[in-house]
């Protein structure tokens, strides 16, 4: 299904591309990238809460991501849906590795102690062994979780949980068996996320 | 000399300033190395371009000359008006473009001389560059109305399209209208700053009034025939100001109906259009656009009062070595929009360093976002990606638009939150991030 997707959004790139590149070449790394931080802040390190952070981000998830923007009944966004169909494969690639070599700057957030706490010990258990390092590291296509804001994560798991956005399958079963254990999961771990800085 | 000491005005220049005694016509000297960029106009176009030379190339100096301690945001200042933000919350000052190494001469810029490469200031005399970038936003054509000029309109009739004391103004005159009071807003004929503005300032006067002085109408009268996002913006007075019944709140009267306007009576607040004329209780006239007078004094400007530019790096086509970004600028497909300027600033920015360092420019990319809200919870957006073609800026195919008319409610309530923080984000990109989020 996943790869299904990829190859359809691969496909849809193809015929963008024709029309995307212009005759007068592909504009640098930076320079595609300096047109993000209008909305995602300097050099992808967002100081608004409800639009993520993006540097440091994996190249693997940023190229992901985009791909599935540009599908049809891909993610689910209103922004980002539009915007990354301006850009061929290429100039998506570009971006990706310039973000991925910014470090993301983590910025204190409003958090419920008791929750985070509540949160780690949920995070070590269902979710740590693909978000490593507390949800700190950005490896092959997990996002980063330490530090994202708060109402960037609970739009994301909103989504997520009300089919809005399709999980792998291997997150879905951690998801479902985090939250039987404890309905306030999300929540708890939304907050330990927000705790780190 | 407007808050500038001689020992700062010195260093301006890197010590290498010719001053006079008199510290009235000194002639500031280009730095040496990597060059001097001077840029006119302190708004989000001329402090994104600060910020970018200095991240493209620390070397270069640049000094922005600006007259106001303080930048006021056109967006988000309808929010100011309906109550919901304050005054502090849309206000930036220039400590982060000086702590970025950058120079902030607070002063008129009054002429370039494109020939000598110097710019006449008011205050402090003329002050050389290597480059000079103008974004200098949009002056107001008064003589297309009678009984309207800048006077008036401060005093009495805000335009309030510049934010600052005419928002205030503004804000004053609804919180003291009378329940049952007609507003009316005068919306300019194309091209004009902020194409959605006008319809989103009556949605959020609509949202105060609503709360407060519910019997109260807002009559907009529209040069145009249509507007931007028009389809989104009926909808959303429909949805939340009775719009198409009996008893709404928001009338449009479009050009070809009566809609254009012709002057006002500032005394009875009466506003005369082509048809009728029409008596309201605060009066909001948008005047006509034209680029910032600047751009007319230095020869930037076409026959349309807008400057041409090279599409591709922003240089004049009428001056060599003076870049206009901004709502000034030609740029069409491009809006006069804050995000198109900070676009467009990122990529002059780019090519006035490869200039200084005898290169040739990049391939531009540019982006604009433009959020609306309409009620708050009620946000919609239109985005577009950019290219060049080797000749101008086009729109990429197949990206870009407007919120989906179908967008489902909790979309349009985070669409309001990603304006916020659009608004964090591109005014820390310009201006340098504040201590607090």
């Amino acid at each position: 299904m996943k790869l299904n997707k990829k190859v359809l959004a691969l496909l849809v790139l193809g015929g963008l591309s024709v029309s995307g590149n212009s005759m007068a070449g592909t504009a640098s790394a930076e320079a595609l990238a300096n047109t993000c931080a209008g909305c995602h802040g300097i050099d992808g390190s967002s100081t608004g809460p409800a639009i993520p952070s993006i540097a440091e981000m994996s190249a693997e998830y940023f190229n992901e991501a985009m791909l599935d923007y540009q599908t049809k009944d891909g993610r689910y966004n209103t922004i980002m849906t539009r915007i990354a169909k301006g850009y061929s494969e290429e100039e998506i690639k570009l971006m990706a590795d310039y973000f991925a070599k910014k470090k993301m700057a983590r910025y204190v957030q409003k958090f419920d102690a008791e929750q985070a706490k509540a949160g780690k010990e949920l995070h070590d258990k269902y979710c740590e062994k693909c978000h490593e390092d507390g949800g700190r590291s950005a490896e092959d296509d997990a996002g980063i979780l330490a530090g994202q804001w708060t109402t960037y994560l609970h739009y994301t798991m909103d989504d997520y949980i009300e089919g809005r956005r399709e999980m792998t399958k291997k997150m879905k079963k951690k998801v479902k068996k985090a939250m039987k254990a404890d309905a306030d999961a999300m929540s708890k771990l939304i907050n330990y996320y927000g705790s780190q800085n | 000399m407007s808050g500038i000491s001689r020992r700062n005005f010195i260093q301006l220049t890197g010590g290498a300033a010719a001053v006079s005694t008199l510290g009235v016509s000194n002639i500031l000297m280009a730095g040496k190395g990597a060059g001097h960029v001077v840029i006119i106009g302190g708004g989000i176009g001329g402090a994104t371009a600060a910020h970018y030379i200095k991240r493209a190339d620390p070397k270069v100096q640049v000094t922005i000359i600006e007259p106001k301690k303080d930048y006021f945001t056109g967006f988000m200042s309808n929010e100011v008006l309906n109550g919901h933000r304050t005054m502090d919350q849309i206000k930036f000052g220039y400590k982060g473009l000086e702590s970025r190494g950058i120079k902030i001469v607070h002063d008129y810029a009054t002429n370039i001389d494109a020939k000598a490469k110097k710019v006449a200031t008011k205050a402090n005399g003329n002050i050389a560059y290597d480059r000079c970038i103008v974004s200098p936003g949009v002056d107001f054509k008064w003589e297309m109305y009678e009984g309207l000029d800048a006077k008036i309109s401060a005093e009495k009739i805000p335009h309030a399209w510049n934010a600052g004391p005419q928002t205030i103004l503004l804000r004053k005159q609804l919180e003291a209208m009378k329940d049952g009071g007609t507003v009316i807003i005068a919306a300019p004929p194309n091209p004009f700053r902020c194409p959605p503005g006008p319809y989103e300032r009556s949605c959020q006067i609509a949202d105060y009034l609503k709360q407060h002085k519910p019997k109260s109408k807002i009559l907009i009268l529209d040069a145009k025939d249509k507007f931007s996002k028009q389809g989104l913006f009926t909808q959303g007075w429909e949805r939340h100001y009775g719009y198409g019944t009996d008893n709404s709140m928001i009338e449009w009267v479009k050009g070809a109906e009566g809609g254009i306007i012709e002057g006002v009576d500032a005394k009875t607040s009466t506003v005369i259009g082509n048809v009728d004329e029409y008596k309201g209780d605060v009066v909001n006239i948008i005047p006509a656009q034209k680029a910032g007078k600047i751009a007319f004094a230095s020869g930037l400007t076409n026959d349309k009062g807008w400057c041409p530019v090279n599409q591709k790096t922003f240089e004049s086509t009428l001056h060599k070595d003076v870049y206009v970004i901004g709502d000034a600028s030609v740029a069409s497909p491009m809006p006069k929009s804050a995000y198109a300027a900070n676009s467009q600033a990122k990529v002059c920015a780019s090519a006035v360093v490869a200039s200084l360092h005898g290169k040739k420019a990049g391939i531009p990319t540019l982006v604009n976002t433009c959020y609306s809200i309409l009620a708050p919870k009620d946000g919609i957006s239109v985005a577009m990606v950019y290219n060049f073609d080797g000749k101008k800026i086009q729109k990429v195919k197949g990206s870009g638009g407007l919120t989906p008319m179908d967008s489902s409610p909790e979309m349009r309530a985070r669409e309001v939150q990603y304006a916020y923080s659009w608004f964090n984000n591109v005014t820390a990109d310009a201006f340098g991030a504040r201590s607090s989020i």
